[in-house]
């Protein structure tokens, strides 16, 4: 089990949390075609490596947060609250 | 609470306090592994190059080049693997094998596969141990009823074997099963598929492994693919920690890893790499004679040959490669099982583990061609791969023989995910299979 | 081996009756079970998995391969449980079956427990390593839970006779735990074993608490508690495991592991006559010592390498012990009950043989940090120990003692000692190593790795490899050749390693045997231990999570009420809720048709709090509500209510619920009762994550509101006698209305929906107040005849109005246009999900459709639609019943299907088969009743 972070809690256990996938999603205007739709819809990072990821602190304070978590060794090396980092809000 | 698994009608052979099935259990009588044949492979040096390069040495990468040179007369082929054959999810699956699924697309495809295992022991001269012991579906809430009901019919229609089993037949059936009502989520009834069951996975591996060795195919064991060599859009070659080789046509065939392979030969695939984690006991006396499923309390349970309990449930969320899980996940694992078997309260869990599953958006599989000519692809099966090990390999053996998608695996492109005809199986994957 | 009649930490005051395979015996306080039969002399406890050999105790710990047991009777009866981990007790019954278990056939009795901890140390293992890391961390301040999986502290010095600062360890031992538990952040767990390691820095621990203690001293105890512990600092001091040596007829019952035979002789007075010693090290010869120090015979010490010089082979020799070096046990022999009464030796290319009662073998010391491969930290061969050690790693973990590779005693108190301190430091509390005991520094020489000794006639099928499952040299060789070259494949072909004990003793020999055969060293791999540690029980992990609280059950305040009024509950998700209320002796048909009737012709009550309920406030209120939904929202009065769905990001349909703005900035939406937590959490995500800057609050209310739906055509005159102060009448209060007001002497909020297709008005007030309500609106009813109604009926009424349950009625795929809701989505603006409906495959024609139907007789739910259901199979499938009723109102058997491009097909008669029969039924619009709507606006 994880020991997550919460930028607003600290750390708790990840049965606390729910997991977001992907926070580099970005919605594409409603004018682009089917394919980039698609891409949208199901397409998403999967690293082997660093990730950023959205997490949200559901059994907590319900907040939505950005996490970097390796994904070959679970180890997490930064959370930051949604929107606090131009480059993580989705 | 009531929990007594036994009772009026429910015949279970009590032995000095303790609960025995021995005199007709499903256990294999041939619990070692002797009967692992004398020779199993040659461990070739690469070639230069080869017909046909497939890329992953699990079960469906071996079942591909299998049944490319049984079926298709194309022995020039090698199958690279970066670690040993199997490492992946061969060996950390639960083995069950089915084929009662809803959707028409995928019981064409699961009962193709199934079909297959059933004469697939003769086909590669090996005892794998499949053994059709049945495979019940629990129904607790009245939604699951009419669902259960649902994929009965709908599996008849499609000329797959099902049936409903009721509270005296589930008794009957599997008697130490606890189905007394006074408990959280009380079973209604079963679907039951009689020809569905279990077999031998590393068992599987060794005879697809040997066949294929057997029929020319060259097997390279510790040989990572690091790049894929292009010309244009069309493949040539694979460049691997043992060099370069050449390739006429190349199938990826890497689970968990899919996406990896797919970007290095620059496409990418909708999937979503997560743990599984499965478990099992020690060894006991045979007590469970069928496969047992349960969405409602989430946990899935065999007892395999040699006499393990053999578990397992849904999938951690997250993205992972690291083959290893959460430790809650198994924690509701075990009190789902007691939920169905409070007398498991004693045994241990033995070993726990978690393979790398491959998770399309629609839970179905992805087999076909890819946006680069003369590579094909096959991953997406999640957590239900094992099942499909002889027909997923048929398929894809097929397309990459003909050029061409099979009508089977037709539906299941790439390009669904862009048109929207996706073929939804998430009911189907909800407890893990 | 026999009893000493002094000697040993066991309670000769104190003696113990337990049973063994039925026989009444007698141990001591302070025995394991391992000791116990050893002591009354049962060298053989079972036969082993395929050879069917005898098999009896051949360590004194976690090493071993063969003493494992059935232990207890009844619900009590544990499978495979390692004897020597087990403490006697009175009234302790156990058989000797070592490699299969059986299932009790009855249920659990004991309680199980868990626990979250959080410390700033966590030391595993309390030997000399762990003791001092332990007390130095402690020293300092940090928070310490010390975890031991013995009854005691102290390790390998339980064994080993070794003075420290001059004195017994033992005093050592009782000052050190002394020192810890005067601290009183510190937490000595015994009977503990760290299981599992868990990433950042958690482990799992498993407390024996009551399990070792007669059945009467267990009262109110738990059997065991799992703990989960997250540490600041973890230093792993497990120590090492010893390894048994290969050679032929290796697995007689009485060749033990040479440290144990020690454990043996100082633990439990245990000493064998006659022991001969075979070893590839120094240590076992302080087996030697010891045994002769107590009055034993040591006939030799049979060493595989030349001229053995170091301080502990010296002493032997000057304690006149025969030493035979360059030589090997080539096999042993047995009386008639398989136990050994003699090994054979081979020295200078002769062989001879000397009769013994005990053959004390060593092939070396594996640390033990299973621990750190479960999070596959890295590790590496060390040829000088002839095993894997650990690779020092990042911050938060350190290993030390024997654990670390460094097998003396002087390193594991100096290591500890450095760790204690280290992990002190790294937690922000300052202290120094007190001073490090004086302990003897042995000179001992290197070990010499010897893995398998061939059998003088080249038969090596009785050299056993894997004690446990009975793999023997002569099945690894046929492993390599029959191609296998990896570890993994070997485990799997020869089942190496698959046993209880995970062939904990069995890997490193193993390997080495195949890795000799096809022409690589002996380090490589091992195949990898998997979690955890020792088996856990399947009541331990699960805990209290049992029975009634494996999940919470769910109930609306006014539940009493229901079940006062006869009803029949179900579950629905974690809900309870009201099926239908028979009357005496009446069925569930009867029952529908009933209520059914009530609701058309008068009027029905029923309990609809279970719906999700979201209060959704802000000046951007509307607009949120607009982008989620597919509806039109911000044109939406004050005081209005609006049946609306939304969609999830790829257009299918999500959920459905009625949105009643309350005011300018403020709504009260409904969701369907399944998808309430979904919804809320699609809300909060949506609004956190991409719109951040809407000024919108949104606040879950579902269980602060008790929602009664009074329907029918009298449910005016029920809330009028009821007493309100709110104009009900059709011109102040239409339908789709929403206003506040008394109602029965309540706060309430009405509002003029309707699921059932009638007159109907839904009453909310605080849930406190739900009961009352229901009671009050109930006596109000009595003249009109009111009659509560369940879901059941609720089914059949929405059905007849071809309202559709989102999850029963639709697929993960249908869209609002599949479901007949088209005329819902809003031209004027997005909103999610509605983009994705222009893809190709949303347009086409034969997508499902959920349409009507009528039919002659019953139709089960979840039959398939089909043309002809003869003939032979697959046949094409049309489509498939989600709901299917009786109707008592318009007399004909009904229902909702989805049927591929069904609504060009209304009026086509279809075959309805759920598997055996099959049912024509003709296709129809959805809406069977009150098309115009004119009783639910009446």
């Amino acid at each position: 089990m994880l020991l997550i972070r919460c930028p607003w809690c600290g750390e708790r256990e990840e049965r606390e949390f729910h997991y977001g996938g992907d926070a580099a999603v970005k919605t594409p205007p409603v004018e682009a075609d089917d394919r980039t739709w698609a891409h949208f819809l199901y397409w998403r990072h999967n690293p082997a490596g660093p990730f950023t990821e959205r997490w949200v602190h559901n059994l907590g304070c319900r907040r939505w947060f950005i996490a970097v978590r390796d994904t070959t060794t679970h180890q997490i090396s930064a959370t930051w609250p949604f929107g606090a980092n131009p480059e993580g809000s989705g | 609470m009531a929990i007594a698994p036994t009772g009026p009608g429910r015949p279970v052979a009590l032995t000095s306090g303790s609960l025995s099935l021995a005199s007709d259990g499903p256990v294999h009588p041939n619990e070692h592994a002797g009967h692992n044949p004398d020779f199993l492979w040659r461990n070739p040096e690469p070639r230069a190059a080869y017909d046909v390069v497939i890329v992953g040495g699990g079960l469906h990468g071996l079942s591909t080049a299998y049944h490319l040179a049984a079926r298709h007369g194309i022995t020039n082929v090698a199958v690279v693997e970066r670690a040993w054959l199997g490492n992946g999810n061969a060996v950390r699956n639960t083995t069950v094998i089915r084929s009662n699924y809803l959707r028409d697309e995928s019981a064409a495809l699961y009962e193709h596969c199934l079909t297959l295992w059933e004469t697939f022991a003769e086909a590669l001269d090996y005892d794998i141990l499949f053994s059709q012991r049945g495979i019940l579906q629990l129904e607790h809430h009245r939604s699951e009823v009419r669902d259960g009901h649902r994929r009965i019919a709908s599996n008849l229609l499609n000329g797959i074997d099902a049936e409903w089993l009721d509270l005296d037949d589930l008794a009957r059936f599997c008697p130490i099963l606890n189905l007394s009502p006074d408990v959280r989520y009380p079973v209604r009834g079963a679907a039951l598929q009689r020809r569905g069951g279990i077999a031998r996975h590393d068992a599987v591996v060794f005879a697809l492994a040997r066949a294929a060795n057997r029929l020319g195919v060259d097997l390279i064991q510790n040989c990572e693919v690091t790049g894929f060599e292009k010309v244009g859009d069309r493949v040539t070659g694979v460049i691997t920690t043992r060099g370069r080789i050449g390739a006429g046509r190349v199938g990826i065939v890497g689970a968990g890893r899919t996406p990896l392979l797919a970007a290095m030969a620059g496409f990418e695939v909708p999937i979503q790499s997560s743990p599984l984690q499965a478990l099992v006991s020690e060894i006991v006396e045979p007590v469970l004679p069928c496969v047992i499923m349960s969405s409602a309390v989430h946990v899935y349970i065999s007892q395999a040959h040699k006499g393990e309990l053999v578990m397992g449930a849904g999938r951690d969320p997250y993205t992972s490669y690291a083959q290893r899980g959460s430790f809650h996940v198994l924690e509701d694992q075990m009190a789902a099982v007691l939920e169905l078997f409070p007398i498991f309260s004693r045994i241990h869990l033995l070993r726990t583990w978690a393979g790398i599953v491959d998770v399309s958006p629609d839970a179905s599989p992805i087999i076909g061609t890819t946006p680069i000519r003369e590579l094909f692809v096959n991953c997406g099966w999640g957590t239900g791969g094992f099942k499909a090990t002889p027909g997923a390999g048929w398929l894809l053996a097929h397309t990459i023989a003909t050029g061409t998608p099979h009508a089977l695996n037709a539906p299941f492109s790439l390009e669904r995910f862009e048109t929207g005809a996706l073929i939804d199986e998430h009911g189907a994957a909800a407890v893990a299979h | 081996m026999k009893r000493r009649p002094d000697g040993g930490a066991i309670d000769r005051t104190r003696p113990i009756a337990f049973r063994f395979d039925g026989r009444l015996l007698t141990a001591f306080a302070g025995d394991t079970l391992a000791s116990a039969l050893l002591a009354n002399g049962i060298a053989a406890l079972g036969r082993s998995v395929t050879a069917g050999r005898p098999r009896g105790v051949m360590s004194a710990g976690l090493e071993e391969a063969h003493a494992f047991v059935q232990l207890g009777i009844g619900a009590e009866s544990e499978p495979l449980v390692r004897a020597t981990g087990v403490e006697v007790f009175d009234g302790l019954s156990a058989e000797g079956r070592i490699t299969k278990g059986v299932l009790p056939g009855v249920p659990e009795t004991a309680r199980f427990e868990k626990r979250f901890a959080h410390c700033d140390v966590l030391v595993i293992g309390g030997g000399p390593a762990g003791l001092s890391a332990a007390t130095t961390a402690a020293a300092g301040g940090a928070r310490v839970i010390l975890a031991e999986t013995g009854s005691r502290l102290g390790g390998a010095l339980l064994r080993d006779q070794e003075q420290m600062d001059g004195h017994p360890a033992a005093e050592w031992i009782a000052a050190a735990g002394l020192a810890l538990r005067r601290q009183p952040e510190v937490r000595i767990m015994l009977r503990t074993t760290a299981m599992i390691s868990l990433d950042q820095n958690g482990v799992v621990l498993v407390e024996r608490v009551s399990g070792h203690l007669p059945a009467t001293e267990r009262t109110g105890l738990p059997d065991r508690r799992l703990w989960q512990v997250r540490a600041r600092e973890i230093v792993l001091a497990t120590g090492a495991l010893e390894r048994p040596l290969v050679f032929p007829d290796n697995d007689r019952p009485g060749v033990m592991l040479a440290a144990a035979v020690r454990t043996y002789l100082h633990q439990f007075a245990l000493r064998p006559d006659r022991t001969v010693v075979f070893t590839t090290n120094d240590d076992a010869y302080r087996t030697a010592l010891d045994l002769v120090a107590a009055g034993g015979t040591v006939a030799a010490v049979v060493d595989v390498r030349p001229g053995p010089a170091g301080d502990l082979p010296a002493a032997a020799r000057a304690a006149g012990i025969t030493i035979i070096d360059e030589a090997e046990v080539t096999g042993t022999e047995a009386g008639p009950d398989g136990v050994l009464s003699g090994v054979v030796i081979s020295h200078d290319g002769a062989a001879r043989m000397i009769p013994c009662d005990v053959l004390a073998v060593s092939g070396g010391w594996d640390p033990a940090i299973d621990l750190i491969h479960q999070v596959r930290a890295p590790t590496r061969w060390d040829d000088g120990i002839g095993a894997f050690v650990p690779v020092p790693g990042p911050g938060g973990r350190q290993v030390v003692g024997a654990a670390s590779g460094a097998l003396t005693l002087h390193a594991a108190v100096t290591s500890g000692h450095a760790a204690g301190v280290e992990a002190a430091r790294r937690t922000g509390f300052e202290t120094v190593a007190g001073p490090v005991p004086a302990v003897r520094l042995w000179r001992e020489e290197a070990p010499r790795l010897v893995t398998r000794v061939p059998a003088p006639d080249g038969d090596e099928s009785r050299s056993f490899v894997d004690l446990h499952r009975d793999v023997t040299v002569a099945g690894v060789l046929r492993a390599t050749g029959a191609g296998i070259q990896s570890v993994e494949h070997l485990k799997r072909y020869t089942l190496t390693g698959t046993g209880v004990e995970q062939g904990r003793t069995a890997k490193v020999n193993a390997a080495a045997v195949a890795h000799t055969a096809i022409g690589l060293p002996p380090g490589g791999t091992t195949s990898s231990a998997r979690p955890p540690i020792e088996p856990i029980s399947f009541g331990t992990m699960a805990g209290r999570a049992t029975g009634p609280r494996f999940d919470p059950v769910r109930t609306p305040p006014a539940h009493d009420a229901q079940a006062a009024a006869g009803a029949v509950f179900e579950t629905v998700g974690q809900w309870q809720r009201a099926r239908y209320f028979p009357t005496p002796g009446e069925a569930l048909a009867e029952a529908v048709v009933r209520e059914c009737r009530a609701v058309r012709t008068g009027v029905g009550i029923m309990d609809a709090s279970t719906l999700g309920k979201i209060d959704v406030q802000g000046p951007d209120a509307a607009e949120f509500l607009e982008r989620l939904y597919m509806n039109r929202v911000a044109n939406l009065k004050p005081g209005r209510a609006r049946y609306a769905a939304m969609a999830h990001l790829d257009g299918s349909l999500f959920d459905d619920g009625v949105i009643m703005r309350l005011a300018a900035d403020r709504f009260f939406v409904t969701t369907s009762t399944s998808h309430a937590g979904p919804v809320m959490d699609w809300m909060e995500e949506w609004l956190q994550t991409e719109w951040p800057g809407l000024k919108v609050w949104l606040t879950s209310i579902t269980e602060q509101w008790t929602t009664l739906a009074v329907a029918g055509p009298s449910a005016r005159t029920v809330l009028e006698a009821a007493g309100t102060d709110l104009d009900l009448s059709r011109e102040a209060f239409p339908f789709m209305a929403v206003r506040t007001g008394r109602v029965g002497g309540f706060d309430a909020q009405v509002a003029r929906v309707s699921f059932s297709g009638e007159l109907a008005f839904e009453v909310s007030v605080p849930g406190y107040d739900g009961a009352a309500l229901w009671a009050a609106l109930v006596a109000a009813g009595a003249g009109q005849g009111i009659t509560p109604y369940g879901l059941e009926a609720l089914s059949v009424l929405r059905a007849e109005k071809g309202y559709l349950i989102v999850g029963q009625d639709t697929e993960p795929d249908t869209t609002a246009s599949d479901a007949g809701l088209g005329w819902m989505i809003k031209a004027d603006r997005d909103y999610i999900g509605k983009r994705a409906l222009g893809r190709r495959d949303f347009q086409r024609p034969d997508r499902y459709q959920v349409v009507g139907f009528r039919a002659d007789g019953p139709v089960m739910e979840g039959s398939q639609l089909v043309s002809d259901p003869s003939g032979a199979r697959p046949i094409p499938i049309a489509g498939s019943v989600s709901t299917s009723h009786w109707s008592g109102a318009l007399g004909v058997h009904f229902g909702l299907a989805r049927v591929k491009g069904g609504r060009a097909r209304i009026g086509e008669t279809l075959q309805a088969h759920d598997g055996a029969r099959s049912v024509p039924v003709v296709l129809a619009d959805p809406v069977l009743y009150d098309r115009e709507g004119l009783r639910r606006d009446g």
